[in-house]
């Protein structure tokens, strides 16, 4: 078995947040509007969250919550200013860490960039009861090192058959380098009830049938939840506001907000 | 203001030190001249000198254009670290000349077993690296035993009517395909496997897992509920 990163899962161990990678493989799932929301989420239910923009290549939470960042990421990597003042509070009542775009030069993991993140994670563990990693689309380096910082890999799909396939292929992927033998999933858009529970047990079968887990131990696929297409996400999306403020009451809030609360207990 | 002129002679000493001819077809000064000491200096400064090989500087420059060329177009590559396993017991009991022989045989029996496009290189020491573009996953630990066996079973004339045979640990990994990562990575993961084979008790190729990010035919079928593949078996 491969670990490709020397930084053990056990540096994440010792901090006091947990640490919750959002992942998807395809890009354009809901990656972001998920992390986004469900911090809300969690935050209302009295955690202390804070979300990290880790798709340090092209980053786009600043998008999602309207915010125009003067110190990012990029500033703190660069020593031009202090962690602290990167650390925004966002409309939700949770903090952010945004990446900025424009990080290029960061889509690459480096040795360098690899120590910064960690650096930063490290940083701001004990102030926060919860981090959301907001990882970039795709399995690249830099991707697979955030998750593997995480406590929790957590993976979006979509019914569309081409995220189905992206999210599968992530699965796999994290199964086999980085020894995990659960990973949370959730199903965006869903167009029926219970069709995220149908998904997860498609998922879960052809990961039994050809995912060989590195420590032998079967990978198990966890659904936290399903959220519905729904216009008011899109909306919301569009008003660059969070759904649970705009549309509190919409099918999909509902879901990111039951989401939430299994992703407590 | 007289022009200045082009100081040359310690780059054609350099040249004629590293067995390089100076053309003499072409007129000395001459811009083809030029150029042909140019292109010697090019090929001395990219080449290790005892053995020939890609010397660590020129290395570098493949690893870091193979890496792109695997992100951009997917085709898998791998390097290996070899190390020559208990060196300094060949310097200490045959002296430092007899070290040199063996590096440059071992040096020689790694170019021998690899493909034209592979670049092999001495990358310091009792060390060599080597780079396999377009080398599936599958036949990896494949390539890596030939080379191990190879110099194992290669004797190797320190003086006369005096042989040696050493044997090689390795450490393997493939380039992630349609990422984007970096040469010092790829060098790094290679590099861990390379300790685990010293480790587990030298003489031995080790490889790291590559990661499979592809989803073959027969997984996406199952994964949209055709069931056309599931009673094959």
């Amino acid at each position: 078995m491969s670990i490709a990163f020397p930084a053990a899962p056990g540096d994440a161990k010792a901090m006091r947040a947990r640490i919750t990678a959002v992942t998807s493989g395809k890009g354009g799932v809901g990656k972001t509007f998920m992390a986004a929301n469900v911090a809300a989420a969690l935050a209302r239910r009295g955690e202390r969250v804070l979300v990290l923009d880790a798709d340090l290549g092209l980053a786009n939470l600043d998008v999602v919550l309207n915010l125009y960042p003067k110190i990012t990421l990029h500033d703190v990597f660069t020593g031009k200013a202090e962690l602290n003042d990167a650390i925004l509070a966002a409309p939700g009542g949770f903090s952010v860490l945004l990446a900025g775009s424009g990080l290029v030069e960061y889509s690459r993991l480096t040795p360098e960039v690899r120590d910064q993140l960690l650096d930063v994670i490290q940083k701001v563990a004990p102030r926060f009861d919860r981090i959301l990693l907001d990882t970039g689309a795709g399995i690249s380096d830099v991707v697979l090192y955030a998750v593997s910082l995480a406590d929790d890999a957590l993976v979006v799909a979509t019914p569309e058959p081409t995220a189905l396939t992206d999210a599968y292929a992530t699965i796999k992927v994290l199964a086999n380098q980085q020894q995990r033998s659960i990973i949370k999933l959730v199903v965006n858009q869903v167009t029926r009830l219970g069709e995220g529970r149908a998904i997860r047990a498609q998922l879960q079968q052809v990961v039994d049938r050809f995912v060989i887990s590195s420590t032998g131990t079967p990978l198990k696929l966890d659904l936290l939840g399903e959220v519905p297409l729904d216009s008011s996400v899109r909306e919301a999306v569009q008003r660059r506001q969070l759904l649970l403020e705009s549309f509190p009451g919409s099918a999909a809030a509902k879901g990111v907000a039951a989401l939430a609360e299994r992703l407590m207990a | 203001m007289s022009k200045p002129t082009l100081k040359l002679q310690s780059a054609l000493q350099l040249l004629a030190h590293a067995g390089h001819d100076v053309p003499t077809d072409a007129p000395q000064g001459s811009i083809a001249w030029l150029q042909a000491v140019i292109d010697g200096l090019c090929d001395v400064s990219s080449r290790d000198p005892l053995t020939g090989l890609s010397n660590r500087r020129q290395f570098e420059l493949t690893m870091a254009r193979e890496i792109d060329r695997v992100a951009r177009a997917g085709e898998p590559a791998l390097m290996l670290m070899v190390d020559i396993d208990h060196f300094k017991r060949i310097n200490d009991t045959h002296g430092h000349a007899a070290g040199d022989g063996v590096i440059g045989s071992v040096g020689q029996a790694l170019q021998e077993c690899v493909r034209p496009m592979d670049t092999v290189a001495r990358f310091g020491g009792e060390e060599f690296a080597v780079v396999l573009p377009n080398c599936p996953p599958a036949f990896g630990q494949t390539v890596a035993e030939r080379v191990r066996l190879k110099v194992q079973r290669r004797s190797i004339a320190i003086a006369p009517g005096v042989d040696v045979a050493v044997t090689v640990s390795i450490g393997g990994a493939f380039a992630p395909q349609w990422v984007r990562s970096t040469a010092a990575l790829w060098l790094e993961r290679a590099d861990r496997q390379l300790y685990r084979a010293k480790t587990e008790g030298r003489n031995r190729a080790c490889l790291e897992q590559p990661v499979v990010s592809q989803v073959s035919a027969e997984e996406k079928g199952m994964l949209f509920g055709h069931s056309q593949f599931q009673d094959i078996e």
